[in-house]
């Protein structure tokens, strides 16, 4: 190849780059003049033509997982196909859902939770429907009193303990036990900046000791040699004595000793672990219509779907969480080994939202520096 | 026709994302907040220890592979394509799994507490990355070492230098492109490594990879994210640049010698010394963990026994397809990622080749993705594939896409020292004769570069069967589960049962890996017209 060609091929090149560049500018100024204006792109959005059985998207985070036979029995009431996308944890989804704010991905959204609520609601990521299935749903799940957002589903963040290493000494019964010297380093817990067990205890103590108390109670924790670890996988099955660690308390949920019933190996009738109940937070599943959906009409029906007991029901065992709906039955597993705490922890969404980031970084400071 | 096959694929799945990434997250600064965090002493101290860590882990890993390169660059022994192909596998182990394995090796010892404490320490971090690493040093170096000229060296041991001199003043600045292009990869991948930092550098650790993502995912300050991505980026790429540099300057002074295809001989004597000492070594840093985690997998609530194993081939609770149907997910998006990574690549290796100025732009470009935060190509496409006619947000493509993406610079790494090694002599040689130039392409440079065409690509199937970044932003259907997210499922909820089945599947990826890497190490065997001495 002659110089003359490589250098021709160069310069079409850097024109192709440049061009591709300023494809990309102009481009992001269209998507910005449309999210501005999202009422009118949205109208113009909405007019495809509506042919073929109507077929909604359900965003999810991974966690999420129902029965095959659900969302079937679903499309066989009411002729919605439903395809469900899941992407990453409930952080992950929501900070995606609000980098998409205005041309989502899907319709409905499943698994915002009341720490991250206030955030969704901020960034005006959902059109308010309230379901007529709602009002059987308890008070203390209802958070958004405009229906932006509708519980489908909660459960309680609580320290469990294994219950074969408390022998002479009784196992924890409250949170001051935590920093009381004859449980020294028995607890591990996780980073409230990477884990969201770590930041529903975070919040927990400040519920507990108030804004006053709790970075207190986190300084008497760390000299009473709490262990932080990333994510509750490597908590559970690293630190805790069900993966052979060494420390018998860790932070998990209220639903784990069910779990380790159910996929107990060799089988089992009782769980190995316990829970603290004065340990516990609450944490509330929501789901909404995200706006720029065009198929409000049918993501309202699964919303209603998703308050009937045929869903409901199907919760407990797969995603390790309780029904909102007060006459969902509960599986006998969880009826024998879940235990819910009578006054969970629990703090005002918009709270969380305003002081989240601040209350992180004073952790950081006091636990980890 | 290779450059722009290269460059469109290139610019369209990683250009626009990323440039749309980040200047959506550049517009929306309201206050000099971006700038505050970026200038601020924490900031400092984070890009800092990002960038020590990363060289310590590339120099380490370079000095611990190098010995096995050696070995298998030079001898046949039993054992040898089974060893180069168990190498690849720690890359497509998920990092829990990894750090999990690491965890328990580490109690087992006692170094979790006591005198010598490597858990939640910069020393296990650069011991994880030795261990995801060693492959490519061995792989990427011992692949160029096989077809360097030995005859210099040998010329100078018989005028009367010392072994030693002869390597380091001889044999060492014969591998330095493939030395330079190995440390790239293993340098950005320690740079942008994100689960080992968390897993096992212990809770006060942050990188710059650590920081995008908690900007972007944990605060939603996308401002932020963006100003920070950029660094990284702009960052990458003045490394890229320099190694290219260093890689094709070298490379082109050296073009003399031919590339006499070197027979591999069997060990004698204190050769085996060296054999043992690699593989030992290599048994140790990679095998341990590995040992750990198939001890587990046999692990059952009755003694050890396949429980685990069998579990996965009925009914696993919890995952939305079975772990066969996750397997198979894996496998297919591995084989299309690794084909899409060996055509790009392979096109922008040989365009790169050529040595223009607009090739060294391909060849910094075609790297940056494996120096990318997976959230800055993750969120990416999810902003900048949002309209139709190009909505591909929930296509389920853009997986493999990605993976290839993150594929490509193992392919043009790899494949570009050898390209660019070709003797000129040899090609004027074929036009001499009459070859035009599309023969020379056809007859010489392909021929050639296969196997490092194929050592590439099976890093590239590796790399996919493994990744798990970038993929978790990718909104997916619940049947597309791979195995890595499948793994990550089963270690969400208590019970022994799930984790046995974790490590099982966990084991089960890694023999597919290493059974893929023999099956295209064969192939490379195959089509090379020489054949002599390889498998």
């Amino acid at each position: 190849m002659s110089p003359r060609n490589t250098r021709c091929r160069a310069a079409i090149l850097a024109v192709v780059f440049t061009m591709l560049a300023a494809a990309c500018g102009g481009g992001e100024s269209v998507v910005a003049s449309q999210s501005g204006a999202s009422g009118a792109a949205s109208d113009t959005v909405a007019t495809t033509a509506d042919s073929g059985p109507a077929s909604i998207t359900l965003l999810t985070h991974d966690s999420f997982a129902l029965s095959e036979t659900t969302l079937s029995a679903f499309t066989a009431e009411t002729g919605i196909v439903v395809t469900q996308l899941a992407s990453g944890d409930a952080g992950q989804m929501v900070s995606e859902a609000i980098l998409t704010a205005g041309n989502p991905v899907g319709d409905v959204l499943f698994g915002i939770d009341n720490t991250f609520l206030q955030r969704g609601l901020d960034a005006d990521l959902f059109v308010a429907y309230e379901s007529p299935n709602v009002a059987a749903v308890a008070d203390e799940f209802r958070l958004d009193a405009e229906n932006r957002v509708t519980p489908i589903d909660y459960g309680d963040v609580c320290a469990n303990y294994w219950i074969d290493e408390f022998g002479d000494t009784p196992p924890p019964s409250s949170l001051d036990d935590l920093i009381d010297p004859a449980y020294a380093d028995l607890f591990v817990t996780q980073n409230p900046e990477t884990s969201s067990p770590g930041m529903a205890f975070m919040l927990a103590t400040i519920a507990k000791y108030g804004e006053d108390g709790w970075e207190d109670y986190w300084t008497s924790l760390r000299n009473n040699g709490v262990e932080i670890s990333a994510g509750w996988e490597d908590a559970y099955y690293g630190s805790f004595t069900a993966g052979g660690g060494p420390r018998p308390i860790v932070m998990s949920y209220a639903s784990s000793p069910p779990a380790e019933v159910l996929f107990a190996d060799p089988p089992t009738d009782t769980p190995p672990t316990g829970v603290l109940l004065d340990s516990c937070f609450r944490q509330i599943e929501f789901a909404g219509i995200l706006s720029g959906s065009d198929n409000v009409t049918e993501a309202q029906q699964l919303i209603d779907f998703m308050l009937t007991p045929t869903f409901q029901e199907d919760i407990p065992l797969n995603m390790f969480v309780f029904p909102v709906l007060p006459d969902a039955e509960l599986p006998q597993v969880f009826v024998d080994h879940a235990q819910l705490a009578d006054n969970p922890l629990t703090l005002d969404p918009a709270s969380i939202a305003a002081n989240r980031d601040g209350w992180t970084e004073r952790w950081v400071e006091l636990v980890l520096r | 026709m290779a450059l722009v096959l290269a460059v469109c694929f290139f610019g369209f799945f990683f250009g626009y994302p990323v440039i749309t990434l980040v200047i959506r997250g550049l517009r929306s600064i309201a206050d000099d907040r971006p700038s505050q965090v970026l200038f601020g002493s924490a900031f400092l101290r984070i890009a800092w220890f990002s960038l020590w860590q990363a060289v310590v882990s590339t120099v380490a890993t370079l000095i611990v592979g190098l010995p096995a390169a050696f070995a298998l660059a030079r001898f046949d022994f039993a054992g040898r394509a089974l060893f180069r192909a168990a190498l690849v596998v720690p890359f497509v182990l998920p990092t829990v799994v990894v750090a999990g394995a690491f965890e328990s090796v580490f109690t087992r010892f006692g170094l979790d507490s006591g005198a010598i404490v490597l858990k939640d320490t910069v020393w296990a971090v650069l011991l994880a990355h030795v261990f995801f690493n060693y492959a490519v040093v061995v792989r990427v170096v011992g692949t160029y070492w096989e077809s360097v000229d030995r005859r210099p060296a040998q010329a100078a041991r018989v005028l009367g230098a010392s072994a030693r001199t002869a390597f380091v003043r001889i044999t060492l600045p014969q591998l330095r492109p493939a030395l330079v292009s190995a440390a790239a990869i293993v340098f950005l991948f320690s740079f942008t490594s994100f689960g080992v930092i968390l897993l096992l550098g212990g809770p006060g650790m942050a990188t710059i990879e650590t920081e995008i993502w908690r900007y972007a995912v944990n605060r939603i300050e996308f401002d932020v994210a963006a100003a920070v991505a950029l660094l990284q980026l702009l960052a990458v790429a003045a490394l890229i640049t320099l190694t290219s540099y260093a890689e094709s300057k070298r490379e082109r002074a050296r073009r003399t010698g031919t590339q006499a295809k070197t027979r591999l001989t069997a060990p004698r004597g204190r050769q085996w010394l060296i054999i043992f000492g690699a593989v030992g070594s290599a048994t140790a840093l990679c095998g341990i963990p590995i040992f750990t985690l198939i001890e587990r997998s046999l692990l059952t609530g009755s003694g050890y026994g396949f429980a685990n194993y069998e579990a996965l081939g009925t009914q696993v609770s919890l995952l939305p397809t079975s772990a066969a149907a996750a397997l198979t997910n894996s496998v297919s998006y591995a084989l299309m990622a690794a084909a899409i990574a060996l055509v790009v690549g392979g096109c922008a290796a040989w365009a790169a080749s050529q040595g223009s100025a607009g090739a060294r732009l391909v060849d910094v470009g075609l790297t940056l993705p494996l120096g990318t935060s997976a959230v800055t190509l993750g969120l990416g496409v999810l902003i900048a594939f949002d309209r139709s006619p190009i909505d591909f947000r929930s296509a389920w493509w853009i997986v493999p896409v990605l993976h290839a993406l993150i594929g490509i610079p193992f392919v043009l790494r790899g494949v570009l020292p050898t390209l660019r090694g070709i003797s000129p002599r040899i090609r004027e040689a074929a036009a001499t004769l009459g070859a035009d130039p599309r023969a020379i392409r056809r007859e010489i440079d392909f021929p050639l570069a296969t196997k490092a065409l194929l050592v590439g690509a099976a890093f590239a199937f590796a790399v996919s069967l493994g990744e798990f970044g970038a993929t978790s932003f990718v909104p997916r259907r619940p049947s597309t589960t791979t195995a890595p997210t499948a793994i990550f499922r089963l270690l969400g909820q208590p019970g022994d049962q799930l984790r046995g089945q974790a490590m099982a599947l966990s084991v089960i990826l890694m023999l597919v890996t290493a059974a893929s890497a023999l099956v295209i190490e064969r192939f490379a065997g195959r089509d090379r017209a020489s054949g002599g001495g390889f498998l």
